[in-house]
């Protein structure tokens, strides 16, 4: 038995439904925030994987920007959650809906 | 001097643009003397293309200004030229001579008037555009010149627009001529399809192309035009309102100039009518009735300026009668005449009503001519000429329109002779009204309450004794009176003054030709000596000594035959009703109701849309999972029909 | 015996077998620490739970021989980012237990729950009706010759040197973009500001220590008594007004 493409790629599809179902069901700003960073990881996971399937580093190379991209929006997503919690002292996602129709 | 014949037009509008920019700053009475000389000058140069044209050795003594193509349109080639020729030469003198005059004139008659530096720029553009009018070389350069003086007109008449009537007066002005330009337009419109071209020459010179049935529908067209302009029937009830403006505008533009432009136009267009004799007895059908129907309501008349209004309104008829018959320098030479004698008597008016300070209604005059000599003796020329009494130039101007009428529509004659008794009669009842008689002005109410004129001819405390004008405004009227009554030197045959000699080549064969014998002439002639005198006589007899005789002032007439009253009650009312029926229903329903059905209906789906905008994110995360689920089974659904 | 150990040797360290075996744990270790971080109470379960995560991935790269990459991925994300939020759940004192047995939002746990499930049943059947997973299936791969680090940083600095420029400009932007929402905003400028203030409660330290901070904040200084206390601290700016009811 052998571990093909296909096992990683269900893995990551697992981990991105786990991921997407935390952003949809926590209310938390900051466990929002770590799932997000779960989806993302599963983003990566499937990209490795095909980089490896098809013998090609840009794949690798997309990670590495990913990985670029999500730290710098956890430093700013992180900056408006304080400074959120500044005003309303909350981190609940729910209790910012004054953009509402 | 013929290639300097744009500076005619120039040097008025030169006038303009002073009056525009330093108008206000050199104010009264400097603004004035400028303007008036600037006409003076245009005067002076008219004077000198006049003599060189005379120069001119040709069957027809003609000259073409080409300044500049103007509206170059594909196979509309618009050109800026001025034509001038014998019939427009005339025009041009006695436009400029007697517009110099009255601006000399209204130096003294504005006097103190807030606005007076704008009452020169509007004659000054005035001048111009009648210019433009007269030498024009086309359709259009004549309509450009024809709607500058409608708008000069409407300017004018509300000049003392602060006053309810003069606003409005203005505003009638404006509509009555609107209504006439439409048709004018839609003439050159039709001259342009069927010959490509608005030029007056090449026009003629292609009347084969055109066809008979454009030929008169053109005529019909221009005289609808004309009718506006000229104030004929049916759009003639303007030109009495038009009295609101002040005295000088009456008597330059609304007696001696833009009321004869329908005339001029007429005359330029003869080849037209020549070839269209039923357009030709349209024209003097409606100058027939006009002129009747004109004078009876002159006879009844207080205003003495609408009395004035009136009377044109009737000598523009006798105009269009020898128009109609083919008799054009009759016409040409009525036209001129009653330049001079129109313009004398307006003049006059405008002397007598500043003199009583601004007193109009003959009732309140009387016995005149003990306080304004000058003005009496003058007017009394003006009145004998438009009587027509010989041997004055209004008795060989409208003896040869009756002459022309007589041999070519002897019914039309008839309608003729009894206006030209109906005019002397009225005239007589004027000046035996304003210069004869008791001093009934003693009894009239102070004139602040009358009448409220923005000016500063206002009378200081109840009125004074009438006063002679100074002599800016008395030496106009010498003047006119001079001329009118010398012009009729016009009529001498083979004179040096012959006006046919100068103006009928210009009509060649279109002119009418009379061939009536020298004894019919003799017998025509004294018809209308004795029709004239014994009216004069009837009218004075009348109205010397009483200014109270109800059974000849009927209110039929008094209402100038109800005919406003007939506009509004089948034109005015049913648009108003229209017109509120638009606003009230059209307007407040189907307009508003579509625009706020439209606005309903995209609040409404708003107000449904706005509950997906719950505010929550994690709704909003809902949405985008959503439609991941959808591109995922787009995808699959793909993959499966592969 | 003797003959079974060197069996099970060979069997367990077959590559094969070694490859699943490490998968499994891997795999086992990702699902683990996802389904943690979602249900985890309080958010520094969460966090640690993310951490299990990320390890787990990490080693899923070593196995795929992206080493950099697992080597980044420990550094950076359980390194920086993983701390980075330890350090706001602390900072801001969230770390208190959430009632997730019931959502507020009606309707919203069972949509959810249902529309992930379609898309992941989705996204797995994708993944077997479609090619988009074919050729070698070898976890151990093709062996390029080059180490990874060699590969990817060439990679980098050639194809893909643009966009590598562009990270370092995001990263400065992000850097500036956490300093002004971070900041503090200037005393007076926003009423709300002293809700804000609290959060500085450690400053009031300072302006328990500042003698002359009792008659006026020092942006409202009225002389040389209270200067000493206005340089005392720059921290005392916003709480001034707050040290000033407390010490009246």
């Amino acid at each position: 038995m052998t571990i093909t493409a296909g096992w990683y790629l269900g893995l990551s599809t697992v981990l991105f439904a786990i991921g997407a179902l935390g952003v949809l069901v926590r209310r938390n700003v900051l466990i929002m925030f770590m799932c997000v960073e779960l989806m993302l990881n599963a983003a990566n996971l499937a990209f490795v994987t095909f980089a490896r399937e098809l013998h090609d580093i840009g794949g690798q190379v997309l990670v590495f920007f990913v990985l670029v991209v999500a730290a710098a929006e956890v430093v700013v997503g992180l900056g408006i959650v304080v400074a959120i919690f500044r005003r309303r002292a909350s981190a609940n996602a729910d209790d910012l809906h004054l953009m509402k129709g | 001097m013929l290639h300097v014949t744009y500076l005619i037009i120039l040097l008025p509008l030169v006038g303009v643009g002073v009056q525009l920019v330093a108008g206000r700053r050199l104010g009264d009475p400097v603004a004035g003397w400028i303007g008036t000389a600037f006409v003076g000058a245009s005067f002076l140069v008219s004077v000198g293309v006049y003599l060189d044209l005379l120069t001119v050795h040709a069957p027809v003594r003609t000259f073409t200004q080409d300044l500049w193509t103007w509206i170059p349109v594909d196979r509309l080639q618009v050109r800026a030229a001025l034509y001038v020729d014998p019939l427009a030469m005339t025009m041009v003198l006695f436009v400029t001579g007697i517009s110099a005059l009255i601006h000399l004139y209204s130096i003294g008659y504005m006097h103190g008037d807030r606005d007076f530096s704008k009452f020169f720029l509007y004659l000054n553009l005035f001048v111009a555009s009648m210019l433009i009018l007269v030498l024009g070389n086309n359709l259009v350069m004549t309509f450009v010149g024809w709607e500058g003086v409608g708008t000069c007109s409407y300017l004018l008449v509300a000049f003392w627009f602060t006053r309810d009537s003069a606003a409005s007066a203005g505003k009638k002005a404006f509509v009555y001529n609107r209504i006439g330009d439409a048709g004018f337009l839609v003439a050159i419109f039709l001259a342009y399809a069927t010959v490509h071209t608005t030029d007056y020459q090449v026009i003629f010179a292609h009347l084969s192309e055109i066809g008979s049935a454009n030929i008169t529908a053109i005529c019909l067209l221009l005289l609808v035009g004309v009718m506006g302009k000229s104030a004929q029937i049916p759009l003639f009830p303007w030109l009495a309102d038009a009295m609101e403006g002040p005295t000088p505008v009456s008597a330059l533009i609304h007696a001696a100039t833009m009321v004869t432009a329908g005339v001029y136009l007429l005359c330029r267009v003869n080849p037209l009518l020549h070839a269209s004799p039923s357009a030709a007895l349209t024209v003097a059908i409606i100058g027939a009735a006009t002129a009747f129907v004109a004078a009876t309501i002159a006879c009844a008349q207080q205003d003495i300026k609408k009395v004035l209004a009136y009377s044109t309104v009737s000598q523009l008829g006798y105009m269009f009668l020898a128009i109609g018959s083919g008799a054009y320098t009759a016409a040409i030479f009525l036209m001129v005449a009653h330049a001079f004698f129109k313009g004398l008597l307006f003049l006059g008016s405008g002397s007598v009503i500043h003199g009583l300070h601004d007193e109009q209604d003959l009732k309140r005059m009387g016995n005149l001519r003990r306080y304004l000599p000058v003005t009496f003796l003058t007017f009394a020329v003006g009145w004998l000429c438009l009587a027509a009494v010989p041997p004055l130039s209004g008795f060989w101007a409208k003896g040869d329109v009756l002459d022309n009428t007589w041999a070519a529509h002897p019914a039309l004659w008839v309608v003729g002779i009894v206006t030209a008794g109906l005019t002397a009669y009225y005239m007589s009842r004027l000046t035996a009204l304003a210069f004869f008689g008791s001093d009934r002005w003693k009894a009239a109410v102070p004139v602040d309450a009358h009448h409220d004129e923005p000016g500063a001819h206002h009378a200081e405390g109840p009125v004074g004794e009438p006063h002679e004008s100074p002599w800016v405004m008395t030496l106009p009227l010498w003047i006119l009176a001079a001329f009118a009554a010398v012009a009729g030197v016009m009529a001498i045959p083979n004179g040096q003054f012959n006006l046919g000699r100068w103006v009928d080549p210009v009509f060649g064969a279109n002119l009418y030709a009379n061939h009536l014998s020298g004894t019919a002439l003799w017998v025509l002639g004294v018809v209308d000596a004795v029709v004239a005198v014994t009216f004069v006589a009837v009218g004075f007899h009348l109205w010397s000594r009483t200014a109270e005789r109800p059974p000849l002032e009927g209110t039929f007439l008094r209402r100038s035959w109800y005919v406003n009253e007939l506009y509004d009650a089948v034109l005015g009312r049913p648009a108003q009703r229209l017109a509120a029926f638009c606003s009230d229903v059209v307007d407040s329903k189907v307009v508003d109701g579509a625009v706020n059905g439209v606005a309903g209906l995209v609040k409404g789906s708003g107000s449904l849309l706005r509950r997906t905008q719950t505010g929550y994110v994690r709704n909003y995360v809902l949405g985008i999972v959503l439609g991941t689920v959808f591109v995922v089974g787009f995808m699959l659904t793909r993959l499966w029909w592969a | 015996m003797t003959g079974a150990v060197p069996l099970l040797l060979a069997v367990t360290t077959h590559p094969s077998w070694v490859d699943v075996s490490v998968f499994s744990v891997a795999a086992a270790l990702v699902l683990a620490g996802a389904v943690g971080v979602v249900v985890a109470r309080n958010p520094v379960h969460s966090a640690l739970m993310l951490i299990m995560t990320l390890f787990g991935v990490a080693v899923l790269f070593v196995l795929q021989r992206a080493s950099f990459l697992a080597a980044v991925q420990v550094i950076v994300y359980a390194g920086a980012i993983v701390v980075l939020f330890l350090f706001v759940i602390m900072f801001l004192g969230v770390d208190r237990e959430e009632d997730v047995a019931r959502d507020p939002l009606r309707g919203q746990r069972p949509l959810a729950v249902g529309l992930v499930l379609l898309g992941a049943t989705g996204l797995l059947l994708l993944g077997q009706v479609s090619h988009w997973v074919t050729g070698a299936s070898h976890v151990a791969g093709v062996d390029t010759g080059k180490p990874n680090v060699e590969l990817l940083g060439t990679s980098l600095y050639t194809t893909y040197l643009f966009p590598f420029e562009a990270t370092a400009a995001l990263l400065i932007i992000a850097v500036v973009g956490a300093v002004v929402l971070a900041r503090r905003p200037p005393s007076g400028a926003d009423p709300e500001a002293a809700d804000g203030a609290e959060e500085g409660a450690p400053a009031t330290g300072a302006a328990d220590g500042a003698t002359g901070a009792a008659t006026g904040a020092p942006d409202r200084a009225d002389g040389s008594a209270t200067a000493g206390p206005a340089t005392a601290g720059p921290a005392t700016g916003s709480t001034g007004p707050l040290a000033g009811e407390r010490h009246p």
